[in-house]
């Protein structure tokens, strides 16, 4: 029968219907089996199903999916089971290879199983089993391992992967993985097609008003079947099959299944698949033409599970590409009773509220008036969601696009998570995770034990990381306890124990990939993207290191790098460069590649230069306080930093140390922090000794007030290590403190008094006592060798090369350095002067 | 004397239009809208020239069936023209908002022109517009000579447009008091001026309509009542959305104004508009060019018409200072100055921006040297 012939025919069955009712189901069953084509993730698809379903009752629904499903089906109708829910294929010996089909409730697919359950009709899944379309993936990675393909495209193979089955861009049908691997095979997209010759810019659109928004329910159930069925026939007809070559053998093998269920089931057999495959269903074909297509196919041994699925992930932003924009309207538009545009209006306007925006019954009726319009002005049936997004920021948000990012993404993508009871067979995560268990022997055990860990061994180094990934995927097996005696970044204590919920969590965790490794991965870059404090983003950036996941890097560096640029308190980004700069260090321990963090680091240290000086005008004597500590962490850190290579942020150092300097001389920073800075100047030997005693007087002048001159001292001397030793080698300074302290009147003594004590009582006890002694001997006195101007305080104006070349043999010793060339040998004097 | 007084008396009547320095959009554009009007067999709302459709058209340009070529009067996206026109078809007023120099005015003068034909029912709002501007005021002389009346009643162009069935235009309707902006509401809801005076009343007649501009970073100065902002749809009309569009603008414009200026063209000046366009349009959508490196966004606005300035101070700088040609430090501190409004959160995010973006990029050190010079 030809194409125009059977569309005669089923018109002629339409025709009938009408008329004589009842005998029409019987003259179409027999015409060969029901046909639904539809869109993968089409409410109005989904409504006309249901309708057909009713209409014409089948002995079988057959779906388009993997058949290695089939004994899951009677699970969809379990209690506990809420779409969207993906059916997950996985390989046995390799989790990591795996294909998701999702589901949502306004899933065609789900839809006819459902009625099939419900009506205890037998289901079945028709499509090519998944044993081969995952060795088609295997084969694929294989070849590109042999340098067949560029780099890219072998990503973009095992990434396809996982989408493959589930992509249903394209309403008709699924790509597969041969279209990353092979870019001159290029494919047609039929909707877009369709939609051009409708005239229609936009194929979704088409899509969604010549399908999705048409009102169901009038006429016959099975008109719009055939409708399309005849668009895609005449498209296949001159597309072939469009280069989508795969789909030859997986039609083949749907055609196999269509005749099986025929014969078993004679006439009512109704068959929902792609609307792009319907054509090929009905094709005439030879069961050994079939059978030979089929021949020799790679296979791989499978397993196949529920997972519950997000909307999130239903929607193309999240990347694993169902392939639809937005599940939450869809959704909508399939469980509103009627008046669709009135109630997600009225939904919208409950979001908004809920946020405090004040939105009246008044908008609402204004938003549906102006929608309805809009539609009408654009030539549309009914409104779709660019007309009512339109219509809610016209009307509602006042034009802006803030409140509209939350309609976007709370109603029109959603948050809907699915559940899948227990009774499921286990994810592969946790097959993974058993895997990995037997392979590092550690054993899951309930009872608590410490284990010491030493990273330097492979295996413990292994155990480290699957700990670490664990607990980012929020199961708790160890926790990090703090190590007795060694201090050393290669020792890590674990506390362990394995409480039976764990294994929930595992399930739970499933969500996030299929296995440990590639969860965790995704876990970290959800975390990151969703993460409040810039603070958390640099934890997690510390925590993906420990746990080595180099692929969640890139996007928590990012996120990272965004939130530091817009994060406008310095007090912020100079708590969490130490963090940054020590996970660098970290990660250099541990041979992990560093680059983006080392930019990312570079990049916020110059920021908090920037921002540093503006941040210290005006502090309170407690703000004041905490800056220094702030400034002296950002000093540490870019000590540590200067060593580690950036691209472009070569003069780091230097650059702090000009920012120390505005800091030094700007009279509205605390007396603390210009302290601070001319010290952290005085230890790098950036400022000589006679400018830091120039600056000094200046600030103890009796001019100054005496608190802000003590603050200063504070700031100076106070803090770190080695604070009094300073002053009792330096006698220059120590004369300058001691004759500001001198000329102190004694009314302001008082006030001074506090801050003084708090200062010198930190010294130790040595220190004071020496200190004592030096003001009691007098100012100037044993003085001799600065009235050299030369040498450095403290020592002799010259080197006495005997006693340090006595130094020299254990200073090589020490260091290794046996073979000591000149210039070493110079600057090791240098050092030891 | 008589010379100069001559061709004002002669010319008279309807040649006034031709001679105007700019004249009405329903007279610049009169052939299109008669064209529009011929083709165009839509339904019309009650008093409307054009349908929706043919409105929309206007606007954003087209050919039409017989030949006709409608030139685009905004470039932008479709979708706001849409939504603007389909507003006004529903009877609800219209708030454009939007930075200055989004022709937010030229968009309400076309939709009033193609909507009505006639655009010059406007209420120019100032901080000192009276209520006597919204609603009447009173021809005094006659008041006191016959008493109250009709005769004594002076409409306001809104009152006008009410009684005609007509588009009336508020401009700046932020600029306008608080207590000025509340008289718009009973007319927009109850469509209806009441004129106690005479115990009448002035009723909408079906057709009539509002477009309200305001400037969007004038917020909280007269803030909108949300009582009045109900009674508008809110129309954002966004900054030109690609780098080469806004370069096109802005290089025609200062063209435009160079040459009225008598500025010598700048023979290279197209890299460094290019250079001022990126450096704005960075800043202002807190993102780098290449989306890698997000910003803080500075206070000020930093619209293609700050762009526009910013390159022909520019010009006059490099054309009288300078040897003629636009170069970097000609444009630094202009940008410097449209850049930093708040002395200091604004002067961070510069020296942020320039420390983080301008310094690393390939071709811009003279660009750098230059703004740190000015930046001190």
């Amino acid at each position: 029968m030809t194409g125009e012939a059977r569309a005669a025919d089923e018109r002629d069955g339409r025709g009938r219907e009408v008329t004589v009712g009842e005998k029409a189901v019987g003259r179409r069953a027999g015409s060969g089996p029901v046909l639904l084509g539809v869109r993968h993730h089409g409410p109005g698809s989904a409504r006309a199903v249901r309708a057909a379903l009713e209409e014409v009752r089948p002995g079988v629904v057959l779906i388009e999916g993997p058949p290695e499903a089939d004994a899951l089906i009677p699970l969809a109708a379990d209690e506990e089971m809420r779409p969207p829910v993906a059916l997950l294929a996985h390989a046995v010996d390799e989790p990591g290879r795996s294909a998701f089909w999702p589901l949502a409730a306004f899933s065609p697919e789900w839809v006819a199983l459902r009625w099939a359950l419900e009506h205890d009709v037998p289901a079945r899944f028709i499509d090519l089993p998944a044993t081969h379309t995952l060795a088609w993936g295997r084969q694929e990675d294989e070849a590109a391992t042999e340098g067949e393909r560029p780099l890219d495209a072998q990503e973009a193979a095992a990434d396809d992967t996982g989408a493959e089955p589930a992509d249903s861009a394209d309403p008709a049908d699924s790509p597969d993985t041969a279209d990353a691997a092979d870019p001159a095979d290029l494919r047609i997209d039929p909707l877009g097609v369709l939609a051009e010759a409708a005239g229609y810019d936009d194929p979704e659109r088409w899509w969604e008003d010549v399908v999705e928004h048409r009102d169901a329910g009038e006429g016959d159930a099975l008109a719009p079947f055939t409708a399309l069925e005849e668009a895609m026939g005449a498209l296949r007809e001159a597309y072939g099959s469009g280069g989508h070559d795969r789909d030859l053998v997986r039609e083949a093998y749907m055609r196999l299944q269509v005749r099986a269920a025929q014969r078993e089931f004679e006439d009512g057999v109704a068959v929902v698949c792609g609307a792009w495959h319907v054509p090929a269903l009905r094709q005439k074909t030879t069961v050994a033409a079939d059978k030979a297509l089929l021949k020799g196919l790679p296979r791989v041994k499978t397993d196949m599970t529920w997972v519950p699925w997000t909307h999130r992930r239903l929607s193309r932003t999240s990347g694993y590409g169902a392939g639809i924009d937005s599940p939450g309207w869809y959704g909508h538009l399939f469980s509103a009773p009627d008046r669709p545009v009135e109630r997600w209006l009225t939904k919208v306007a409950g979001l908004l509220r809920e946020e405090d925006r004040i939105v009246s019954s008044a908008h609402v009726i204004e938003a549906v008036r102006l929608a309805e319009t809009l539609a009408a002005m654009r030539g549309r049936p009914l409104p779709g969601l660019s007309e009512t997004t339109d219509a809610v920021r016209a009307v509602m948000c006042e034009g802006s696009d803030v409140p509209l990012a939350l309609v976007r993404d709370r109603l029109v993508v959603g948050d809907v998570l699915g559940e899948v009871p227990p009774s499921a067979p286990a994810v592969p995560l946790q097959r993974d995770l058993t895997a990995l268990q037997r392979r590092l022997r550690l054993k899951p055990e309930a009872l608590e034990r410490e284990l010491e860990l030493d990273l330097r061994k492979d295996n413990d180094a292994a155990r480290s990381r699957l700990l670490h990934r664990l607990r980012l995927l929020g199961i708790a097996w160890g926790e990090p306890a703090a190590s007795r005696g060694s201090t050393g970044t290669f020792r890590e204590t674990w506390r362990l124990r394995w409480e039976p919920e764990l294994s929930v969590r595992v399930a739970e965790a499933g969500v996030w990939g299929t296995t440990v490794l590639s969860a965790a991965t995704a876990k970290a870059e959800a975390d990151a993207v969703t993460a409040e404090a810039l603070a958390d983003v640099t934890a997690l950036a510390e925590r993906c290191l420990l746990a080595e996941l180099p692929d969640a890097l890139p996007t928590v560096m990012r996120v990272l790098a965004d939130r530091a640029a817009l994060d406008t308190d310095v007090g912020h980004l100079a708590q969490a460069l130490p963090a940054l700069v020590r996970s660098l260090r970290y990660g250099d321990v541990r041979g992990t590649h560093t680059g983006a963090l080392a930019e990312v680091a570079a990049g916020l240290a110059e920021r908090v230069f920037v921002g540093l000086p503006p941040a210290c005008a005006a502090l309170d004597a407690d703000a004041a306080e905490e800056m220094r500590r702030h400034v002296d962490a950002v000093h540490g850190a870019v000590g540590l930093l200067g060593d580690a290579p950036a691209t472009g942020h070569g003069r780091l150092r230097s650059r702090w140390q000009s920012v120390l300097r505005v800091l030094s001389g700007r009279d509205t920073v605390p007396g603390v922090i210009r302290g601070r800075a001319v010290r952290l100047l005085l230890d790098d030997g950036e400022l000589a000794q006679g400018e830091a005693a120039v600056l000094m007087g200046l600030v103890l002048s009796p001019g100054t007030p005496p608190a802000d001159a003590a603050a200063w001292i504070e700031g100076f001397v106070g803090g770190g290590s080695g604070g009094g030793m300073l002053l009792v080698h330096d006698e220059r300074l120590l004369a300058l403190v001691d004759a500001w302290l001198t000329g102190v009147p004694a009314e302001a003594f008082t006030d001074v008094l506090p801050l003084l004590r708090r200062t010198f009582s930190a010294y130790e006890p040595g220190v004071r006592r020496t200190l004592g002694e030096l003001v009691r001997r007098g100012p100037g006195a044993g003085s001799g060798a600065t009235a050299a101007g030369a040498g450095i305080p403290g020592f002799a104006a010259d080197l006495d090369t005997a006693r340090a070349d006595a130094v020299l043999p254990v200073v090589r010793l020490l260091l290794g350095l046996d073979d000591v060339d000149e210039n070493t040998n110079n600057d090791l004097a240098g050092v030891t002067g | 004397m008589t010379v100069s007084v001559e061709p004002t008396s002669v010319e008279a009547g309807e040649t006034v239009s031709t001679q105007a320095l700019r004249p009405h959009a329903e007279d610049a554009f009169a052939h299109e809208l008669a064209a529009l009007a011929a083709q165009d067999d839509r339904p019309r709302p009650a008093r409307w020239k054009l349908s929706p459709w043919a409105v929309a058209t206007y606007l954003l340009g087209g050919t039409l069936p017989d030949g006709t070529v409608i030139s685009p009067k905004y470039v932008g996206p479709r979708r706001i023209v849409e939504v603007a026109v389909t507003t006004l078809a529903t009877d609800r007023a219209l708030l454009l908002l939007g930075v200055p120099g989004t022709a937010k005015t030229w968009v309400s003068e076309h939709l009033a022109a193609a909507v009505s034909g006639d655009s010059t029912l406007l209420v120019q709002g100032t901080a000192g517009t009276p209520e006597e501007a919204i609603r009447y005021g009173w021809n005094y002389a006659q008041l006191l000579a016959h008493g109250p009346s009709r005769d004594a009643l002076v409409p306001s162009p809104v009152m006008r447009a009410m009684a005609e069935g007509m588009t009336a235009r508020v401009e700046e309707l932020t600029r306008i008091p608080a207590d000025v902006q509340d008289t718009l509401i009973t007319i927009l809801s109850e469509k209806t001026l009441p004129i106690p005076e005479l115990g009448q009343e002035v009723q909408a007649v079906r057709g009539f309509n509002l477009i309200a501009t305001a400037n969007d970073r004038d917020r909280g100065v007269n803030d909108l009542s949300s009582a009045l902002r109900r009674r508008f749809n809110t129309v954002v009309l966004p900054l030109p959305e690609s780098a080469e569009a806004e370069v096109d603008i802005v290089s025609r414009r200062v063209d435009q104004i160079g040459r009225s200026l008598d500025l010598p063209a700048a023979p290279d000046g197209l890299a460094e508009i290019r250079r001022v366009v990126t450096v704005f349009r960075e800043l202002r959508a807190g993102v780098t060019a290449d989306g890698r490196t997000k910003l803080k966004s500075p206070s000020g606005t930093l619209s293609t018409a700050e762009a526009i300035s910013v390159v022909t101070n520019g010009l006059a700088l490099a054309a009288h200072f300078g040897d003629g040609v636009l170069r970097p430090g000609d444009v630094a501190a202009g940008i410097l100055g449209a850049v930093v409004r708040d002395p200091a959160a604004d002067r961070v995010i510069w020296q942020e921006y320039l420390e983080t973006v301008v310094r690393e990029r390939d071709g811009w050190k003279d660009f750098y040297r230059a703004c740190r010079e000015v930046s001190g």
